[in-house]
């Protein structure tokens, strides 16, 4: 790790001021520490979150509800409002990384959590993600779960997290502080697809900071879903999360979101077409799982993202119907 | 002072300290190096193990992937906070080697930080349950059936 000063600013004016060249927010540092630590974050300034009183103001009442960014994932899936109305949300936050990290790790920062790619994670080998201009080295290299959605010949990252998936299909917002003024954007709207500049991983500044996730009042049901190589404390092979307003059998309206697969918190309107007025049962909602890599040709690299992507929608579908 | 230096207060086993670290001290290395506290094991380095559990201000967590400066002002309880103060142990301790949790010991002071945990978070109700919340805490040994079984007689023996 290299030298770096500390700073521990007192409110969010000071924690905005304190952005700079080389400088790095930390939060619960679960990302960061351990990036700090292969060299894939050298920054010469780090500015500590802990005291911004801001990033900790939750409204449970409100329409939409917030949640500060600083509100560990622990405390938040232990909030009896999120786990009887976001059920999604409470399975996303139950399912990801281990109870010590969840003690730690805040909203804001796992929204942000970086890719698990192992070529962006050595900080030895090319990556365009982390350096700008990088050529991708996982293209050419051995990188077993390639994003299926959303890649370019820069980046075939996919985007590790499960949480902003559930947000997604919740149809949630972030609120951020910038240096200028406080604004609002869809989560759905938060990260960008690699393109050919994949080190921009969002449409929010450097110096930003995301103070809260606005959650709307729940419509219909939600579920979410998470395939992985072990039955615990592992990274999405695949995740899908789904909220749903039914009439008896019939989808009124749906909204569907996909992890693991994408380089980004994959929204699919495909999918959602494909079940919107329709009988829910097991077929529709396979045949909605398959809708969303409708636009994929198959490889033998995408075979597997895609028959569990598929299966992961279908899963959370039913999972809303009650099984 | 370097800039790159601190003032941390921290207090360990109801003990306060004051001590001057390199801002790129982690709060294992802290315990270890500082404070003479080894008996907070490092194993991955990387949050992956859990061999580093401690717990801060009530919760547990890895204290490899906590900078020692972001826990100013943090209550941090060890496993040799544990046990009674005339040297006796713990009941989780008692249990572990009731039921043979362990072989080599080295996962073993994680395990007990991280079973206290999940028994006070009221996730030790059921075998799954347990195996699900000390997900976190791996042993190379594969005593996890001695694990889960200490951890459910405390967790039983509190009402949990």
């Amino acid at each position: 790790m290299r030298p770096f000063e500390y700073a521990r600013p007192s409110d969010l004016a000071q924690a905005l001021a304190a952005a700079g060249p080389d400088t790095v927010f930390i939060a619960g540092g679960t990302t960061v520490v351990d990036l700090m630590r292969l060299d894939v974050l050298a920054p010469r300034r780090l500015v500590g979150l802990g005291d911004v009183a801001e990033l900790r103001r939750t409204e449970l009442d409100g329409d939409p509800v917030r949640l500060g960014a600083g509100v560990t994932m622990a405390e938040a899936a232990a909030l009896p409002l999120v786990r009887e109305r976001y059920p999604a949300l409470a399975a996303a936050i139950d399912l990801a990384a281990s109870a010590q990290i969840r003690n730690v790790a805040t909203l804001g920062g796992n929204l942000l959590q970086k890719t698990r790619c192992p070529y962006f994670r050595d900080a030895s080998s090319p990556c365009g993600r982390r350096r700008p201009g990088d050529a991708c080295s996982a293209l050419t290299g051995h990188l077993e779960q390639r994003a299926v959605l959303g890649a370019s010949p820069h980046c075939v990252a996919p985007y590790p997290g499960d949480m902003a998936v559930a947000l997604v299909a919740l149809e949630a917002s972030v609120e951020a502080a910038t240096a200028a003024k406080v604004v609002t954007v869809q989560v759905a709207d938060l990260f960008r697809e690699p393109g050919d500049a994949p080190h921009k991983e969002t449409v929010l500044g450097d110096g930003d900071i995301i103070t809260a996730v606005l959650l709307p009042a729940p419509r219909g049901t939600s579920a979410f879903v998470k395939l992985r190589d072990r039955a615990s404390f592992a990274f999405a092979a695949a995740s899908a999360a789904v909220s749903l307003e039914l009439d008896h059998d019939r989808v009124v309206a749906a909204r569907i979101a996909l992890g693991g697969v994408a380089t980004r918190p994959w929204r699919s309107s495909e999918a959602e077409s494909a079940v919107s007025g329709e009988r829910l049962t097991p077929e529709r909602a396979f045949a909605a799982g398959e809708a969303a890599f409708e636009a994929v040709a198959r490889t033998h690299e995408n075979r597997r993202g895609i028959a569990l992507g598929a299966r992961a929608v279908t899963a959370a579908l039913l999972a809303c119907r009650g099984g | 002072m370097k800039p790159e230096s601190a003032v941390v207060s921290i207090t360990v086993n109801g003990t306060p300290h004051r001590l001057e670290a390199d801002t790129r001290r982690t709060l294992v290395d802290l315990l270890r190096e500082d404070l003479g506290l080894t008996g907070t094991k490092i194993g991955c380095g990387q949050g992956t193990c859990g061999a580093c559990t401690v717990h801060v201000d009530g919760v547990r967590v890895l204290a490899c992937l906590l900078l020692a400066v972001t826990v100013e002002g943090g209550q941090v309880l060890t496993i040799e906070g544990l046990g009674t103060p005339d040297g006796g142990l713990h009941e989780l301790q008692q249990a572990f080697i009731d039921r043979d949790a362990l072989q080599c010991g080295f996962c073993t002071p994680g395990q007990i930080m991280s079973g206290l945990g999940c028994i006070g978070e009221g996730r030790a109700n059921t075998a799954e349950e347990i195996r699900e919340s000390m997900s976190g805490n791996l042993c190379r040994c594969a005593a996890y059936p001695g694990i889960v079984a200490a951890i459910a007689d405390v967790a039983e023996g509190q009402g949990a």
